[in-house]
Protein backbone atom coordinates (compact mmCIF):
# COMPACT_ATOMS: atom_id res chain seq x y z
CA UNK A 1 0.00 0.00 0.00
CA UNK A 2 1.15 3.52 -0.66
CA UNK A 3 0.67 4.97 2.77
CA UNK A 4 1.86 8.32 1.51
CA UNK A 5 -1.35 8.62 -0.44
CA UNK A 6 -3.49 7.27 2.34
CA UNK A 7 -2.25 9.29 5.29
CA UNK A 8 -3.67 12.68 6.17
CA UNK A 9 -1.27 15.27 4.69
CA UNK A 10 -1.91 17.67 7.56
CA UNK A 11 -0.59 15.07 9.98
CA UNK A 12 2.29 14.04 7.73
CA UNK A 13 3.43 17.63 7.39
CA UNK A 14 3.70 18.20 11.12
CA UNK A 15 7.36 18.51 12.05
CA UNK A 16 8.67 15.86 14.41
CA UNK A 17 9.90 16.99 17.80
CA UNK A 18 13.12 19.04 17.78
CA UNK A 19 14.82 16.78 20.31
CA UNK A 20 14.38 13.41 18.61
CA UNK A 21 17.90 13.41 17.20
CA UNK A 22 19.56 14.36 20.49
CA UNK A 23 17.44 11.98 22.42
CA UNK A 24 18.52 9.08 20.22
CA UNK A 25 22.21 9.96 20.51
CA UNK A 26 22.00 10.53 24.27
CA UNK A 27 20.15 7.28 24.93
CA UNK A 28 23.00 5.31 23.34
CA UNK A 29 25.73 7.14 25.21
CA UNK A 30 27.29 6.10 28.51
CA UNK A 31 27.59 8.31 31.55
CA UNK A 32 25.31 10.97 30.12
CA UNK A 33 24.47 13.68 32.56
CA UNK A 34 21.23 15.26 31.52
CA UNK A 35 19.66 18.63 32.17
CA UNK A 36 17.07 17.82 29.59
CA UNK A 37 13.86 16.64 31.18
CA UNK A 38 10.68 18.61 31.62
CA UNK A 39 9.44 16.82 34.70
CA UNK A 40 10.13 16.95 38.42
CA UNK A 41 12.69 14.66 40.03
CA UNK A 42 10.67 14.30 43.24
CA UNK A 43 8.42 11.30 43.55
CA UNK A 44 4.72 12.03 44.03
CA UNK A 45 4.30 12.81 47.76
CA UNK A 46 3.50 9.60 49.56
CA UNK A 47 0.13 10.57 51.01
CA UNK A 48 -1.06 11.32 47.48
CA UNK A 49 0.18 7.95 46.18
CA UNK A 50 -1.46 6.36 49.21
CA UNK A 51 -4.81 7.91 48.28
CA UNK A 52 -4.53 6.40 44.79
CA UNK A 53 -3.65 3.00 46.24
CA UNK A 54 -6.51 3.19 48.71
CA UNK A 55 -8.99 3.95 45.95
CA UNK A 56 -7.79 0.79 44.16
CA UNK A 57 -8.10 -1.25 47.35
CA UNK A 58 -11.63 -0.01 47.75
CA UNK A 59 -12.37 -1.13 44.20
CA UNK A 60 -12.95 2.35 42.79
CA UNK A 61 -11.99 1.24 39.32
CA UNK A 62 -14.84 2.41 37.10
CA UNK A 63 -15.39 5.38 34.80
CA UNK A 64 -16.15 8.62 36.52
CA UNK A 65 -18.55 11.24 35.19
CA UNK A 66 -17.32 12.64 31.85
CA UNK A 67 -16.60 15.92 33.61
CA UNK A 68 -14.56 14.13 36.29
CA UNK A 69 -15.29 13.19 39.90
CA UNK A 70 -17.62 15.67 41.51
CA UNK A 71 -15.41 15.75 44.60
CA UNK A 72 -12.38 16.62 42.52
CA UNK A 73 -14.15 19.32 40.52
CA UNK A 74 -15.28 20.82 43.82
CA UNK A 75 -11.69 20.85 45.09
CA UNK A 76 -10.41 22.38 41.85
CA UNK A 77 -13.04 25.14 42.04
CA UNK A 78 -12.10 25.81 45.69
CA UNK A 79 -8.42 25.87 44.79
CA UNK A 80 -8.99 28.39 41.97
CA UNK A 81 -10.91 30.56 44.41
CA UNK A 82 -8.35 30.25 47.19
CA UNK A 83 -5.24 30.77 45.11
CA UNK A 84 -6.26 32.97 42.21
CA UNK A 85 -9.56 34.51 43.35
CA UNK A 86 -11.38 32.93 40.45
CA UNK A 87 -14.85 31.58 40.86
CA UNK A 88 -16.02 28.65 38.74
CA UNK A 89 -19.12 26.50 39.05
CA UNK A 90 -17.93 22.93 39.64
CA UNK A 91 -21.06 21.67 37.81
CA UNK A 92 -20.35 23.02 34.33
CA UNK A 93 -17.24 25.18 34.37
CA UNK A 94 -14.59 22.67 35.44
CA UNK A 95 -13.47 19.72 33.30
CA UNK A 96 -10.98 17.09 34.44
CA UNK A 97 -8.71 15.98 31.59
CA UNK A 98 -5.88 13.60 30.76
CA UNK A 99 -3.07 16.00 31.61
CA UNK A 100 -3.03 19.67 30.79
CA UNK A 101 -2.28 18.58 27.21
CA UNK A 102 -5.73 17.18 26.61
CA UNK A 103 -7.26 20.36 27.99
CA UNK A 104 -5.21 22.42 25.52
CA UNK A 105 -6.27 20.13 22.68
CA UNK A 106 -9.92 20.34 23.70
CA UNK A 107 -9.88 24.11 24.07
CA UNK A 108 -8.32 24.62 20.64
CA UNK A 109 -10.65 22.14 18.97
CA UNK A 110 -13.72 23.65 20.62
CA UNK A 111 -12.84 27.12 19.36
CA UNK A 112 -10.92 26.93 16.11
CA UNK A 113 -12.51 26.61 12.69
CA UNK A 114 -10.54 26.17 9.46
CA UNK A 115 -9.00 29.49 8.51
CA UNK A 116 -9.05 30.92 12.02
CA UNK A 117 -5.82 32.41 13.25
CA UNK A 118 -4.39 31.36 16.58
CA UNK A 119 -1.80 33.58 18.20
CA UNK A 120 0.95 31.47 19.73
CA UNK A 121 3.59 32.91 22.00
CA UNK A 122 7.07 31.47 21.34
CA UNK A 123 9.50 30.13 22.47
CA UNK A 124 7.01 27.88 24.20
CA UNK A 125 5.95 24.30 24.82
CA UNK A 126 5.64 22.43 21.58
CA UNK A 127 2.02 21.30 21.31
CA UNK A 128 0.15 24.50 20.44
CA UNK A 129 1.20 24.73 16.81
CA UNK A 130 0.48 21.11 15.78
CA UNK A 131 -2.88 21.05 17.55
CA UNK A 132 -3.87 24.30 15.84
CA UNK A 133 -2.88 22.82 12.48
CA UNK A 134 -4.88 19.66 13.16
CA UNK A 135 -7.92 21.82 13.86
CA UNK A 136 -7.40 23.52 10.48
CA UNK A 137 -6.32 26.78 12.11
CA UNK A 138 -3.43 28.99 11.13
CA UNK A 139 -0.75 29.45 13.78
CA UNK A 140 0.51 33.01 14.05
CA UNK A 141 3.72 33.14 16.04
CA UNK A 142 4.41 35.95 18.50
CA UNK A 143 8.10 36.04 19.29
CA UNK A 144 9.05 36.86 22.86
CA UNK A 145 12.18 38.93 23.18
CA UNK A 146 14.87 38.99 25.86
CA UNK A 147 14.60 42.80 26.05
CA UNK A 148 10.96 42.34 27.16
CA UNK A 149 12.05 39.66 29.67
CA UNK A 150 10.37 37.14 27.33
CA UNK A 151 6.94 38.57 28.19
CA UNK A 152 4.12 39.29 25.79
CA UNK A 153 3.66 43.01 25.28
CA UNK A 154 0.39 44.73 24.39
CA UNK A 155 2.15 46.26 21.40
CA UNK A 156 3.22 42.91 19.95
CA UNK A 157 -0.24 41.50 20.55
CA UNK A 158 -2.04 44.43 18.95
CA UNK A 159 0.19 44.23 15.89
CA UNK A 160 -0.73 40.61 15.18
CA UNK A 161 -4.49 40.78 15.59
CA UNK A 162 -6.51 40.50 12.38
CA UNK A 163 -10.24 39.97 11.76
CA UNK A 164 -9.44 36.24 11.59
CA UNK A 165 -7.86 36.04 15.04
CA UNK A 166 -9.76 33.49 17.10
CA UNK A 167 -7.60 32.85 20.11
CA UNK A 168 -4.44 33.76 21.98
CA UNK A 169 -2.46 31.01 23.66
CA UNK A 170 -0.79 32.46 26.71
CA UNK A 171 1.60 30.01 28.39
CA UNK A 172 3.02 31.62 31.54
CA UNK A 173 5.03 30.81 33.66
CA UNK A 174 6.92 29.76 30.58
CA UNK A 175 8.54 26.55 29.53
CA UNK A 176 11.32 27.07 28.33
CA UNK A 177 12.21 30.64 29.39
CA UNK A 178 10.93 30.73 32.98
CA UNK A 179 9.34 34.12 32.25
CA UNK A 180 6.19 35.14 34.11
CA UNK A 181 3.53 37.73 33.38
CA UNK A 182 2.93 40.08 36.32
CA UNK A 183 -0.41 41.73 37.01
CA UNK A 184 0.53 44.94 35.19
CA UNK A 185 1.65 42.97 32.12
CA UNK A 186 -1.64 41.08 32.08
CA UNK A 187 -3.65 44.27 32.51
CA UNK A 188 -2.04 45.66 29.38
CA UNK A 189 -2.93 42.48 27.47
CA UNK A 190 -6.48 42.54 28.82
CA UNK A 191 -6.82 46.14 27.66
CA UNK A 192 -6.19 44.99 24.09
CA UNK A 193 -8.56 42.01 24.27
CA UNK A 194 -11.57 43.43 26.11
CA UNK A 195 -14.32 44.21 23.66
CA UNK A 196 -13.00 41.73 21.06
CA UNK A 197 -14.22 38.17 20.43
CA UNK A 198 -10.74 36.76 20.91
CA UNK A 199 -10.52 33.96 23.46
CA UNK A 200 -7.48 33.38 25.66
CA UNK A 201 -6.26 29.86 26.30
CA UNK A 202 -4.12 30.45 29.36
CA UNK A 203 -1.83 27.50 30.01
CA UNK A 204 -1.02 27.93 33.68
CA UNK A 205 0.41 24.49 34.33
CA UNK A 206 3.40 26.01 36.22
CA UNK A 207 1.29 28.49 38.21
CA UNK A 208 2.35 27.10 41.59
CA UNK A 209 6.03 27.27 40.74
CA UNK A 210 6.90 30.95 40.85
CA UNK A 211 9.77 32.46 42.79
CA UNK A 212 10.24 35.68 44.67
CA UNK A 213 7.59 37.57 46.57
CA UNK A 214 4.88 37.79 43.95
CA UNK A 215 2.49 34.88 43.49
CA UNK A 216 1.08 33.88 40.11
CA UNK A 217 -1.78 35.96 38.72
CA UNK A 218 -4.20 34.42 36.25
CA UNK A 219 -5.32 36.57 33.34
CA UNK A 220 -8.85 35.32 34.00
CA UNK A 221 -8.82 37.31 37.25
CA UNK A 222 -8.25 40.60 35.42
CA UNK A 223 -11.38 42.65 34.90
CA UNK A 224 -13.44 41.56 31.92
CA UNK A 225 -11.26 38.51 31.16
CA UNK A 226 -13.02 35.65 32.91
CA UNK A 227 -15.66 35.42 30.17
CA UNK A 228 -13.04 35.20 27.43
CA UNK A 229 -10.50 32.89 29.08
CA UNK A 230 -10.06 29.15 29.43
CA UNK A 231 -7.57 28.44 32.22
CA UNK A 232 -5.57 25.23 31.88
CA UNK A 233 -4.03 23.66 34.96
CA UNK A 234 -2.73 20.29 36.05
CA UNK A 235 -1.16 18.13 38.68
CA UNK A 236 1.98 17.01 36.84
CA UNK A 237 4.34 19.86 37.64
CA UNK A 238 2.79 21.13 40.87
CA UNK A 239 2.56 17.81 42.69
CA UNK A 240 5.18 15.87 40.78
CA UNK A 241 2.49 13.68 39.21
CA UNK A 242 3.50 13.55 35.54
CA UNK A 243 2.76 9.86 35.09
CA UNK A 244 -0.73 10.11 36.56
CA UNK A 245 -1.83 12.10 33.52
CA UNK A 246 -4.24 14.52 35.10
CA UNK A 247 -5.10 18.11 34.31
CA UNK A 248 -8.11 20.37 34.08
CA UNK A 249 -9.71 23.28 32.30
CA UNK A 250 -11.82 26.01 33.88
CA UNK A 251 -13.80 28.53 31.89
CA UNK A 252 -17.20 29.85 30.87
CA UNK A 253 -19.88 27.14 30.76
CA UNK A 254 -20.69 27.43 27.01
CA UNK A 255 -17.06 26.71 26.12
CA UNK A 256 -16.56 24.01 28.74
CA UNK A 257 -19.72 22.23 27.64
CA UNK A 258 -18.35 21.89 24.12
CA UNK A 259 -14.93 20.84 25.39
CA UNK A 260 -16.61 18.21 27.51
CA UNK A 261 -18.41 16.89 24.45
CA UNK A 262 -15.07 16.35 22.71
CA UNK A 263 -13.64 14.81 25.86
CA UNK A 264 -16.66 12.54 26.25
CA UNK A 265 -16.28 11.09 22.75
CA UNK A 266 -12.48 10.97 22.58
CA UNK A 267 -11.58 10.01 26.15
CA UNK A 268 -14.70 9.16 28.20
CA UNK A 269 -13.21 10.21 31.52
CA UNK A 270 -9.80 10.89 33.03
CA UNK A 271 -8.10 8.02 34.92
CA UNK A 272 -10.11 7.27 38.05
CA UNK A 273 -7.20 6.33 40.33
CA UNK A 274 -5.46 9.57 39.44
CA UNK A 275 -8.58 11.56 40.22
CA UNK A 276 -8.78 10.14 43.74
CA UNK A 277 -5.10 10.88 44.27
CA UNK A 278 -5.67 14.42 43.00
CA UNK A 279 -8.42 15.04 45.57
CA UNK A 280 -5.87 14.28 48.27
CA UNK A 281 -3.29 16.49 46.55
CA UNK A 282 -5.61 19.49 46.57
CA UNK A 283 -6.81 18.90 50.11
CA UNK A 284 -3.50 18.21 51.84
CA UNK A 285 -0.71 18.96 49.38
CA UNK A 286 0.09 22.64 50.01
CA UNK A 287 3.05 21.89 52.26
CA UNK A 288 4.56 19.49 49.70
CA UNK A 289 4.31 22.13 47.01
CA UNK A 290 5.88 24.73 49.28
CA UNK A 291 8.83 22.45 50.02
CA UNK A 292 9.40 21.48 46.41
CA UNK A 293 9.14 25.10 45.26
CA UNK A 294 11.68 26.10 47.91
CA UNK A 295 14.04 23.43 46.64
CA UNK A 296 13.56 24.50 43.00
CA UNK A 297 14.18 28.09 44.01
CA UNK A 298 17.58 27.30 45.49
CA UNK A 299 18.55 25.26 42.46
CA UNK A 300 17.37 28.07 40.22
CA UNK A 301 19.66 30.58 41.92
CA UNK A 302 22.50 28.07 41.77
CA UNK A 303 22.13 27.30 38.07
CA UNK A 304 21.54 30.88 36.92
CA UNK A 305 24.63 32.01 38.83
CA UNK A 306 26.55 29.09 37.34
CA UNK A 307 25.73 30.02 33.74
CA UNK A 308 26.36 33.70 34.29
CA UNK A 309 29.78 32.86 35.72
CA UNK A 310 30.52 30.80 32.63
CA UNK A 311 29.82 33.86 30.51
CA UNK A 312 26.59 32.42 29.10
CA UNK A 313 24.19 35.17 30.05
CA UNK A 314 21.08 33.84 31.69
CA UNK A 315 17.88 35.81 32.00
CA UNK A 316 16.55 35.39 35.55
CA UNK A 317 13.68 32.93 35.33
CA UNK A 318 10.87 33.62 37.79
CA UNK A 319 8.73 30.57 37.28
CA UNK A 320 8.62 26.91 36.14
CA UNK A 321 11.87 24.93 36.53
CA UNK A 322 13.97 25.94 33.56
CA UNK A 323 16.54 28.53 32.73
CA UNK A 324 17.29 29.73 29.23
CA UNK A 325 20.91 30.82 28.87
CA UNK A 326 22.06 32.65 25.75
CA UNK A 327 24.85 30.85 23.90
CA UNK A 328 25.37 33.39 21.11
CA UNK A 329 28.81 34.32 22.50
CA UNK A 330 30.11 30.89 21.45
CA UNK A 331 29.36 31.60 17.80
CA UNK A 332 27.53 28.28 17.58
CA UNK A 333 23.90 27.71 16.70
CA UNK A 334 21.70 26.19 19.42
CA UNK A 335 21.74 22.80 17.72
CA UNK A 336 25.50 22.86 17.17
CA UNK A 337 26.06 23.84 20.77
CA UNK A 338 23.91 21.02 22.12
CA UNK A 339 25.33 18.42 19.76
CA UNK A 340 28.95 19.34 20.44
CA UNK A 341 28.32 19.48 24.16
CA UNK A 342 26.69 16.08 24.06
CA UNK A 343 29.56 14.48 22.15
CA UNK A 344 32.35 16.26 24.01
CA UNK A 345 31.11 16.12 27.60
CA UNK A 346 28.05 13.87 27.50
CA UNK A 347 25.81 16.59 28.82
CA UNK A 348 22.30 16.57 27.37
CA UNK A 349 20.41 19.85 27.13
CA UNK A 350 17.71 20.99 24.73
CA UNK A 351 18.34 23.54 21.94
CA UNK A 352 16.15 26.62 22.18
CA UNK A 353 14.97 26.02 18.63
CA UNK A 354 12.97 23.01 19.82
CA UNK A 355 10.55 25.62 21.24
CA UNK A 356 10.25 27.70 18.08
CA UNK A 357 12.62 29.30 15.60
CA UNK A 358 13.02 32.34 17.84
CA UNK A 359 14.70 30.10 20.41
CA UNK A 360 17.83 30.24 18.22
CA UNK A 361 20.82 31.37 20.24
CA UNK A 362 19.49 29.86 23.46
CA UNK A 363 19.40 26.50 25.20
CA UNK A 364 16.93 25.18 27.72
CA UNK A 365 18.33 23.86 30.97
CA UNK A 366 16.08 22.04 33.39
CA UNK A 367 16.94 22.20 37.07
CA UNK A 368 14.81 19.23 38.06
CA UNK A 369 17.96 17.60 39.36
CA UNK A 370 19.86 17.34 42.63
CA UNK A 371 22.46 20.00 43.36
CA UNK A 372 25.26 17.46 43.04
CA UNK A 373 24.04 16.59 39.56
CA UNK A 374 23.72 20.26 38.57
CA UNK A 375 27.19 20.98 39.87
CA UNK A 376 28.74 18.16 37.85
CA UNK A 377 26.90 19.30 34.71
CA UNK A 378 28.12 22.87 35.16
CA UNK A 379 31.67 21.60 35.65
CA UNK A 380 31.47 19.71 32.35
CA UNK A 381 29.95 22.68 30.53
CA UNK A 382 32.80 24.86 31.82
CA UNK A 383 35.31 22.36 30.43
CA UNK A 384 33.45 22.29 27.13
CA UNK A 385 33.57 26.08 26.86
CA UNK A 386 37.31 26.05 27.61
CA UNK A 387 37.75 23.59 24.77
CA UNK A 388 35.97 25.94 22.37
CA UNK A 389 38.29 28.85 23.08
CA UNK B 1 19.54 35.57 67.78
CA UNK B 2 17.41 34.93 64.74
CA UNK B 3 17.90 31.48 63.28
CA UNK B 4 18.16 31.18 59.50
CA UNK B 5 16.38 27.87 59.03
CA UNK B 6 17.00 27.74 55.30
CA UNK B 7 20.72 27.97 55.90
CA UNK B 8 20.57 25.43 58.70
CA UNK B 9 18.57 23.00 56.57
CA UNK B 10 21.04 23.26 53.71
CA UNK B 11 23.98 22.55 56.01
CA UNK B 12 22.11 19.72 57.64
CA UNK B 13 21.64 18.23 54.19
CA UNK B 14 25.23 18.79 53.08
CA UNK B 15 27.80 20.44 55.29
CA UNK B 16 30.29 20.69 52.45
CA UNK B 17 28.54 23.39 50.42
CA UNK B 18 30.96 26.25 50.10
CA UNK B 19 30.05 29.62 51.59
CA UNK B 20 29.71 30.93 48.08
CA UNK B 21 27.32 28.17 47.01
CA UNK B 22 25.20 28.75 50.08
CA UNK B 23 25.18 32.48 49.45
CA UNK B 24 24.02 32.00 45.85
CA UNK B 25 21.28 29.53 46.72
CA UNK B 26 19.93 31.56 49.62
CA UNK B 27 20.34 34.99 48.08
CA UNK B 28 22.75 36.16 50.78
CA UNK B 29 26.28 37.53 50.74
CA UNK B 30 29.16 35.21 51.57
CA UNK B 31 29.94 37.41 54.55
CA UNK B 32 26.41 36.91 55.90
CA UNK B 33 26.69 33.17 55.44
CA UNK B 34 30.00 33.07 57.30
CA UNK B 35 28.87 35.21 60.19
CA UNK B 36 25.56 33.39 60.63
CA UNK B 37 27.27 30.00 60.65
CA UNK B 38 29.80 31.36 63.08
CA UNK B 39 27.04 32.58 65.39
CA UNK B 40 25.23 29.26 65.26
CA UNK B 41 28.43 27.44 66.09
CA UNK B 42 29.15 29.75 69.01
CA UNK B 43 25.59 29.40 70.30
CA UNK B 44 25.98 25.62 70.21
CA UNK B 45 23.20 25.23 67.64
CA UNK B 46 25.58 23.67 65.14
CA UNK B 47 27.55 21.15 67.20
CA UNK B 48 29.67 19.39 64.61
CA UNK B 49 30.16 18.43 60.96
CA UNK B 50 30.63 14.75 60.11
CA UNK B 51 30.56 12.44 57.13
CA UNK B 52 27.85 9.79 56.88
CA UNK B 53 29.91 6.67 56.23
CA UNK B 54 28.62 3.36 54.93
CA UNK B 55 30.99 1.10 56.89
CA UNK B 56 29.49 -2.00 55.34
CA UNK B 57 31.11 -1.18 52.01
CA UNK B 58 34.54 -1.89 53.47
CA UNK B 59 36.27 -4.86 54.99
CA UNK B 60 36.64 -3.02 58.26
CA UNK B 61 34.70 -4.84 60.95
CA UNK B 62 31.81 -2.70 62.17
CA UNK B 63 28.90 -3.67 64.35
CA UNK B 64 26.36 -1.52 66.08
CA UNK B 65 23.61 -2.22 68.56
CA UNK B 66 20.75 -0.46 70.23
CA UNK B 67 20.68 -1.11 73.97
CA UNK B 68 17.56 -0.53 76.00
CA UNK B 69 18.50 0.46 79.53
CA UNK B 70 16.10 0.52 82.42
CA UNK B 71 17.49 2.63 85.23
CA UNK B 72 16.42 3.82 88.65
CA UNK B 73 16.17 7.61 88.58
CA UNK B 74 17.94 9.43 91.41
CA UNK B 75 15.98 11.61 93.83
CA UNK B 76 17.32 14.99 92.68
CA UNK B 77 19.16 14.37 89.42
CA UNK B 78 16.60 12.07 87.83
CA UNK B 79 18.24 10.47 84.80
CA UNK B 80 20.91 13.15 84.32
CA UNK B 81 23.81 11.55 86.17
CA UNK B 82 23.36 8.11 84.76
CA UNK B 83 22.99 9.51 81.23
CA UNK B 84 26.22 11.43 81.66
CA UNK B 85 28.01 8.35 82.96
CA UNK B 86 26.85 6.32 79.98
CA UNK B 87 27.81 8.91 77.38
CA UNK B 88 31.41 9.11 78.59
CA UNK B 89 32.30 5.80 76.94
CA UNK B 90 33.90 6.03 73.49
CA UNK B 91 31.90 3.01 72.37
CA UNK B 92 28.66 4.93 72.93
CA UNK B 93 27.55 6.81 69.87
CA UNK B 94 24.10 7.97 70.97
CA UNK B 95 22.19 8.35 74.24
CA UNK B 96 18.52 9.33 74.40
CA UNK B 97 16.09 9.49 77.30
CA UNK B 98 12.96 7.70 76.14
CA UNK B 99 9.29 7.56 76.91
CA UNK B 100 7.65 4.14 77.00
CA UNK B 101 8.97 0.73 78.02
CA UNK B 102 12.51 1.66 78.97
CA UNK B 103 14.50 4.71 79.99
CA UNK B 104 17.71 5.19 78.06
CA UNK B 105 18.30 4.29 74.45
CA UNK B 106 22.02 3.74 73.93
CA UNK B 107 23.57 3.08 70.54
CA UNK B 108 26.91 1.37 70.80
CA UNK B 109 29.43 0.57 68.06
CA UNK B 110 32.26 -1.93 68.07
CA UNK B 111 34.26 -4.34 65.95
CA UNK B 112 32.40 -7.55 66.75
CA UNK B 113 29.17 -8.74 68.32
CA UNK B 114 31.28 -10.20 71.11
CA UNK B 115 32.94 -6.89 71.81
CA UNK B 116 29.61 -5.12 72.17
CA UNK B 117 28.13 -7.90 74.27
CA UNK B 118 31.07 -7.70 76.65
CA UNK B 119 30.86 -3.93 76.81
CA UNK B 120 27.21 -4.14 77.82
CA UNK B 121 27.86 -6.90 80.34
CA UNK B 122 30.87 -5.29 81.92
CA UNK B 123 30.30 -1.58 81.66
CA UNK B 124 26.58 -0.89 81.40
CA UNK B 125 24.87 -3.74 83.23
CA UNK B 126 27.12 -3.28 86.24
CA UNK B 127 26.22 0.35 86.87
CA UNK B 128 24.41 0.73 90.14
CA UNK B 129 21.36 2.56 88.74
CA UNK B 130 20.88 0.16 85.84
CA UNK B 131 18.17 -2.40 86.56
CA UNK B 132 18.10 -4.18 83.18
CA UNK B 133 19.54 -4.14 79.66
CA UNK B 134 18.28 -5.50 76.33
CA UNK B 135 20.71 -5.55 73.40
CA UNK B 136 19.43 -5.38 69.80
CA UNK B 137 22.08 -5.80 67.14
CA UNK B 138 21.76 -3.93 63.86
CA UNK B 139 21.77 -6.37 60.96
CA UNK B 140 21.55 -4.00 58.03
CA UNK B 141 21.53 -0.24 57.71
CA UNK B 142 19.20 1.09 55.04
CA UNK B 143 19.07 4.76 55.85
CA UNK B 144 20.91 6.88 58.38
CA UNK B 145 20.56 10.59 59.11
CA UNK B 146 18.33 10.96 56.04
CA UNK B 147 20.96 9.40 53.82
CA UNK B 148 20.11 6.23 51.94
CA UNK B 149 22.80 3.59 52.36
CA UNK B 150 21.35 0.87 50.18
CA UNK B 151 21.47 1.16 46.40
CA UNK B 152 18.43 3.04 45.25
CA UNK B 153 16.74 3.26 41.93
CA UNK B 154 18.44 5.42 39.36
CA UNK B 155 16.72 8.24 37.50
CA UNK B 156 14.10 6.63 35.27
CA UNK B 157 13.12 9.80 33.44
CA UNK B 158 15.21 9.30 30.31
CA UNK B 159 17.52 12.02 29.10
CA UNK B 160 15.20 14.42 27.37
CA UNK B 161 11.61 15.49 27.29
CA UNK B 162 9.96 18.77 26.42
Amino acid sequence: MDYNKILNPTVKDIKPSGIRKFFDIAEEMEEVISLGVGEPDFPTPFHIRRAGIQSLEEGKTRYTSNWGLKELRGEIARCMERKYRLSYDAADEVLVTVGGSEAIDGAIRALVRPGDEVLIVQPSFVCYEPITLLAGGTPVILEMKPEDDFRLTAQALRASITPKTKALILPFPSNPTGAVMRRKDLEAIAEVLRGTDIMVISDEIYAELTYGDTAHVSIASIEGMRERTVVIGGFSKTYSMTGWRLGYACGPAPVLQQMTKIHQFAIMSAPTTSQYAAVEALRNGDEDVRKMAEEYDMRRCFVVDGFNNLGLFCFEPQGAFYCFPCIKSTGLSSEEFCEKLLYAEHVAIVPGTAFGDCGEGYVRVSYCYSLGHLKEALRRIARFLDGLR
Amino acid sequence: MEINYKLLNRLNENARYTDRELAVMLNMTEEEVRSQIDEMEKAGIIRSYKAVVDWDRMDRAYVSALIELKVTPQPDAGFENIAHQVMRFDEVETVYLMSGGYDLCVIVTGKTFQEIAMFVAKQLATMAAVTSTATHFVLRRYKELNVELCDTKSDDRGTMSL
